[in-house]
């Protein structure tokens, strides 16, 4: 792929390398009779390689079928825009320090409306001058880690940004943003919870369900929530703070062990599992929503155990599975096997033996619940019952998600497996609670009249 | 005023607006319909303007953003999804709205893209959950001709229509979502229509065509023509939304007049001498005039503790109430700006302020306060500091705008064809793609089977109405013309009625409706059709067709059944009739025996005049010749 002519390929490609152009020249395309007038713009990934996409005058964008007969030429080559970011806001003195660091997807942008490229914001002025409002709330540094789809992001990752994380609080930051695409935030929300110990300052994981080029993206409205919660907040835990309705209102924040993304679009698509949100963030004020919380304070000293073995996996239980599957994981030489069982808890006999084989092959396994919310109880049915008998350990009402990553994170800070059995059940960042509560609804005022989710 | 509109340089350009008759919305499987009444959903919103690489963002659009403007929108769950409210990603571009206007632009000699791009047009008055607009170009360069004179169509797009406002209180919008992702073809001719007249028969062209693709929604807010209107001299002013073709050409009338006005007091102004930087920003609080005045306005604002400002527009006096269009002065175009950028109620200026109730004290007190002499006017805002500040700064900027003549701007039109500003014009177009839809390939096969079955054109269908169902050449024509004409075969093919009654009913009759001020366009299509069913099964009588039709547009959840019960025009049965007229007979005993056969013009009228649009004309002619008839023999 050209950099110069990003998304061409094929014939398309050809012809326009032919005619040295690129995107942003002014071009005329003849073809049979007629004749087009635009400025190159580049091709989407998806598109085939048969079409070239100019911006007509009236500002829409055409695709124009390369063939044999169709000629095209470059009429002039437009000047590149010369982007002079408006000065930032003043900034109020006194404020905390924050440091907000990027792992990939983009929370602030600005659009190129000549080619429709969307370009990142990138620098602390950048941001202010795209959200001003953060001005008014926290002196902020900033720093790309990675810009990686969250989906490509490893528990290498986690370890990566932990020891960022560290640093920064190291150099004096009061709170700290992590910016992070949507669809495994939760997954480093729970491998932040844990590598991070003794935290004495917020962590808060953020991101956006809408894309950031767009008026109506949550993005803005989520990190000036994230960078209250972060400045202001009095807890010293990893959070996550996105939209708790489907409004631009309130931004909640959820323990990091408990949290889940459980919509693929919606705005709220992140709740609190088995337990309630912690804070809440409303017309810019920060109100807890529990007691129970590490609370932030100076004088602790940050733990980092960044450590994960990725030798442990998450294997979801379904009608008819097939024991091999449990016996892969036995030969591939992994360490710990997080079953997401059904119910209460259960997988079907057939599966019994290669339990067993792991166990006794010394392989930590333990059982979650698919049901998402609720907790694991093994002792009700005789299934449950067997399963314990062998070994399997019952992990109360911790996310299937959380639990994979604890595991993985006991076995990178010990090889000893009494002791890390022993871990998997004692509850180190919220992961685990005792009493099951019925959660609390959002406020009437707030909680759009909606019937969904 | 009569004008020479070639004189003036009239040049106007058409965007037609029309809603598809699709099973499906633009983006989503919902409905295409709108709902009444409470809405089960609810959520509220902020938009916030996208920076562009140039560091511009729309004036107008930042300023809405920060005041604060929450958007509350309203929804069902019938008439949309999460794809409407912006929580769900669009779906692919509906085929069959695709197909409707590919069909179209063959009709007119476009030439279909090869392959589509969705756009994103920013639009952020809360009318888009989005804060865009979701467009596309389908066909370009067609044309139609009009009186013999070739009208050069530029584009044709499909685009999703906008949510509908359904209020506003202090700083939150309420839009209702339902018509949001309505299918809606655009087509937007070169700006070559020379007269108010050519561009209401253009527009009639347009439609004409597109009725002809029988795909398109009828009705009242279906339809909305968008009008670029420019003389010489004066600005190019976009006018939306106008919703009713005959009101184009009043529009443009009226538009014209209003730049030819702002154009004189131009004139006067710089006859006066007035110079640029003679208008100043300085606001001077002159509540102390009004501690004890009868001025209603003035003395809330006061009991508020809201300040009272005034500005001075030097040289101005007798130039605000100055009438540019009926109900439209300067003054007027100075409040709406004052209302959209300052958010006041309104302003009080010197050319008319006696008339509230303030007096010449008080107005001598002002004038000293802000240094103004008899040739100035003086503008006056009660209301919270900030807005009054910010609403003066608009009046000032207003002032400035007349003394250069016509201001750019986009407007929007009133019923009654004057127009009232809407926003500042947007800057230069706000688009980039959507990338969320992938681009839509046009194949030659795809277009070549459609060139193969596109509808009639207006001219073949007239033919085919004579010669089918036996109608002259002006009820084809008119019936062609009509945005009921293609409920004519529907109506003939399923039921017994006769078809030069049903185009004369469809075409005459409503006119003549619509001309007593009926709102016909309420009555839906389903529910034409159903009132000539009834008629054909003699539920009720075909004269009685156009009083349904009236309490119909003012009754739209009500059936044709109901309208026929509640106007009391259910049909006489036939046992009935005959025992009326047996009464009748007995009663007038002595007339029919003195007159004889002759007495059945008498006891014909007396029936009719009585049940007219109960009973069937031929029937009770029947019934009464056959009584007398049976009377004569036994007599």
């Amino acid at each position: 792929m050209s950099e110069k002519l990003p998304g061409y390929k094929g014939k398309a490609l050809e012809t326009l390398l032919k005619i040295k152009a690129e995107v942003g020249d002014l071009v005329r395309v003849k073809k049979e009779r007629v004749t087009y007038e635009g400025i190159l713009i580049p091709r989407s990934e998806l598109g085939d390689d048969k079409h070239i996409v100019i911006k007509i005058k009236s500002g829409y964008n055409i695709g124009i079928k390369v063939t044999s007969k169709t000629v095209i030429e470059k009429i002039g080559t437009m000047t590149k825009p010369s982007f002079k970011p408006p000065p930032p806001p003043e900034q109020k003195p006194n404020l905390p320090r924050v440091t907000i660091i990027s792992t990939g997807g983009t929370i602030a942008s600005r659009v190129d409306y000549r080619t429709g490229a969307v370009r990142p914001a990138i620098s602390a002025n950048d941001l202010y001058s795209i959200v001003p409002e953060l001005s008014d709330i926290a002196a902020i540094d900033t720093e790309i880690l990675f810009s990686v789809f969250s989906e490509d992001l490893t528990p290498k990752h986690w370890a990566e940004t932990a020891k960022a994380v560290a640093k920064y609080i190291a150099n004096g930051a009061q709170g700290v943003v992590i910016t992070h695409g949507t669809d495994t935030m939760g997954y480093t929300a729970a491998a932040l919870s844990f590598a991070l110990q003794n935290l004495p300052v917020p962590v808060v994981l953020v991101g956006a369900q809408r894309s950031e080029d767009r008026p109506s993206s949550d993005a803005a409205t989520n990190l000036i929530g994230a960078v209250i919660a972060a400045a202001q907040a009095p807890l010293a835990e990893v959070v996550v703070a996105m939209h708790e309705t489907v409004s631009d209102e309130a931004i909640v924040l959820h323990r990091g062990t408990k949290v889940r993304k459980l919509h693929t679009s919606r705005r709220d698509a992140f709740k609190t599992v088995n337990a309630n949100p912690v804070a809440r963030v409303l017309d810019r004020k920060l109100v807890m929503l529990t007691d129970e919380y590490k609370p932030r304070s100076a004088g602790k000293k940050l733990v980092l155990k960044p450590d994960f073995n990725e030798k442990v996996a998450l294997v979801k239980f379904y009608p008819g599975m097939n024991p091999n599957l449990i016996e892969w994981h036995i030969e591939a030489g992994y360490k710990g096997l997080i079953l997401e069982g059904t119910g209460l808890g259960h997988v079907r006999r057939e599966c019994f033996a290669a339990i067993k084989k792991a166990i006794d092959k010394g392989i930590i396994v333990a059982m979650t619940s698919q049901c998402i919310w609720g907790r694991v109880n093994m002792n009700v049915y005789t299934n449950g019952r067997d399963l314990t008998a062998m070994g399997v350990i019952p992990l109360e009402d911790m996310l299937a998600e959380t639990a994979l990553v604890k595991l993985m994170w006991i076995l990178g800070q010990t090889s000893d497996m009494e002791k890390a059995k022993k871990l998997l059940t004692t509850n180190i960042s919220g992961e685990i609670s005792a009493r099951s509560v019925e959660p609390i609804p959002p406020p009437k005022t707030l909680a759009p009249n909606d019937r969904g989710a | 005023m009569n004008i020479d509109y070639s004189k003036i340089g009239l040049k106007v350009g058409l965007e037609c607006h029309q809603q598809l008759d699709t099973q499906e919305k633009l983006f989503c499987a919902c409905k295409p319909q709108l709902f009444k009444g409470e809405p089960e959903i609810t959520f509220l919103r902020r938009l916030r303007p996208t920076q562009s690489e140039l560091g511009q963002t729309d004036p107008a659009a930042f300023f809405e953003f920060k005041k604060g403007i929450k958007i509350l929108y309203e929804a069902n769950s019938e008439t949309s999804c999460l794809v409407e409210m912006d929580e769900e990603p669009p779906h692919q571009l509906n085929p069959e709205a695709l197909e409707i206007t590919l069909t179209t632009a063959l009709m007119i000699g476009a030439r279909p893209v090869d392959e589509v791009h969705v756009m994103r047009k920013v639009v952020i008055d809360g009318s888009n959950t989005t804060g865009f607009q979701r467009t596309c170009v389908i066909a370009l360069n067609g044309a139609i001709t009009v009186n013999g004179k070739r009208v050069p169509i530029e584009h044709i797009s499909l685009e999703e229509d906008a949510a509908r406002k359904t209020g506003a209180e202090g700083l939150t919008v309420r839009y209702r979502i339902d018509r949001l992702c309505v299918p809606l073809i655009e087509v937007t001719t070169a700006p070559v229509i020379y007269t108010p007249e050519e561009a209401e028969k253009v527009a009639f062209a347009i439609g004409r065509i597109l009725r002809a693709t029988r795909k398109v929604k009828r009705g009242l807010g279906t339809i909305r023509q968008d009008l670029n209107v420019s003389i010489t001299d004066g600005a190019l002013i976009e006018i939306k939304g106008v919703q009713e073709l005959e009101l184009i050409s009043k529009v443009i009338r009226h538009e014209v007049k209003r730049q030819i006005n702002l154009l004189k007091i131009r004139d006067e102004l710089m006859a006066r001498g007035l110079k640029e930087d003679e208008i100043k920003n300085e606001f001077v609080d002159v509540t102390s005039a009004f501690t004890n005045t009868n001025c209603k306005i003035l003395k809330k604002a006061v009991k508020r503790g809201n300040p009272i400002l005034a500005v001075k527009l030097p040289k101005f006096a007798g130039l605000l109430g100055k009438e540019l269009i009926p109900g439209l002065r300067l003054g007027t175009e100075m409040a709406d700006r004052a209302k959209f950028w300052g958010r006041v109620g309104g302003i009080l200026h010197t050319d008319e302020i006696a008339s509230y109730g303030v007096t010449e004290d008080e107005i001598d007190a002002v004038r000293k306060l802000v240094k103004a002499t008899d040739q100035d006017a003086v503008v006056i805002v009660a209301d919270v500091k900030e807005n009054a500040l910010d609403a003066l700064e608009a009046v000032t900027e207003r002032a400035r705008e007349a003394l250069k003549g016509v201001p750019e701007e986009t407007r929007a039109a009133n019923p009654d064809g004057t127009t009232r500003y809407m926003r500042p014009r947007p800057g230069a177009a706000r688009m980039y793609p959507e990338t969320d839809v992938p681009p839509i390939p046009i194949t030659d096969e795809y277009v070549k089977q459609l060139r193969s079955q596109l509808p009639e054109l207006p001219s073949q269908r007239t033919q085919k109405l004579m010669k089918r169902y036996g109608l002259n050449k002006k009820l084809a024509w008119q019936l062609q013309d009509s945005e009921y004409g293609d409920l004519f075969e529907t109506i003939v093919e399923t039921t017994n009625m006769p078809p030069n009654f049903v185009a004369a009913t469809l075409t005459e009759t409503f006119k003549a409706l619509k001309r007593d001020g009926v709102e016909v366009s309420r009555v839906t299509g389903e529910r034409i059709v159903e009132v000539f069913r009834l008629v054909s099964s003699e539920k009720t009588s075909k004269e009685a067709i156009p009083e349904i039709i009236t309490w119909l547009s003012k009754h739209e959840d009500a059936e044709p059944a109901d309208a026929v019960k509640a106007l009391g025009l259910t049909m006489i049965s036939p046992a009935e009739l005959e025992s009326m007229i047996d009464e009748l007979i007995k009663k007038n005993e002595r007339l029919i025996n003195e007159r004889g056969a002759k007495a059945f013009g008498f006891l014909m009228g007396a029936i009719m005049r009585e049940h007219r649009g109960k009973v069937k004309a031929e029937l009770v002619s029947r019934m009464i010749r056959q009584k007398l008839l049976e009377k004569q023999r036994k007599g």
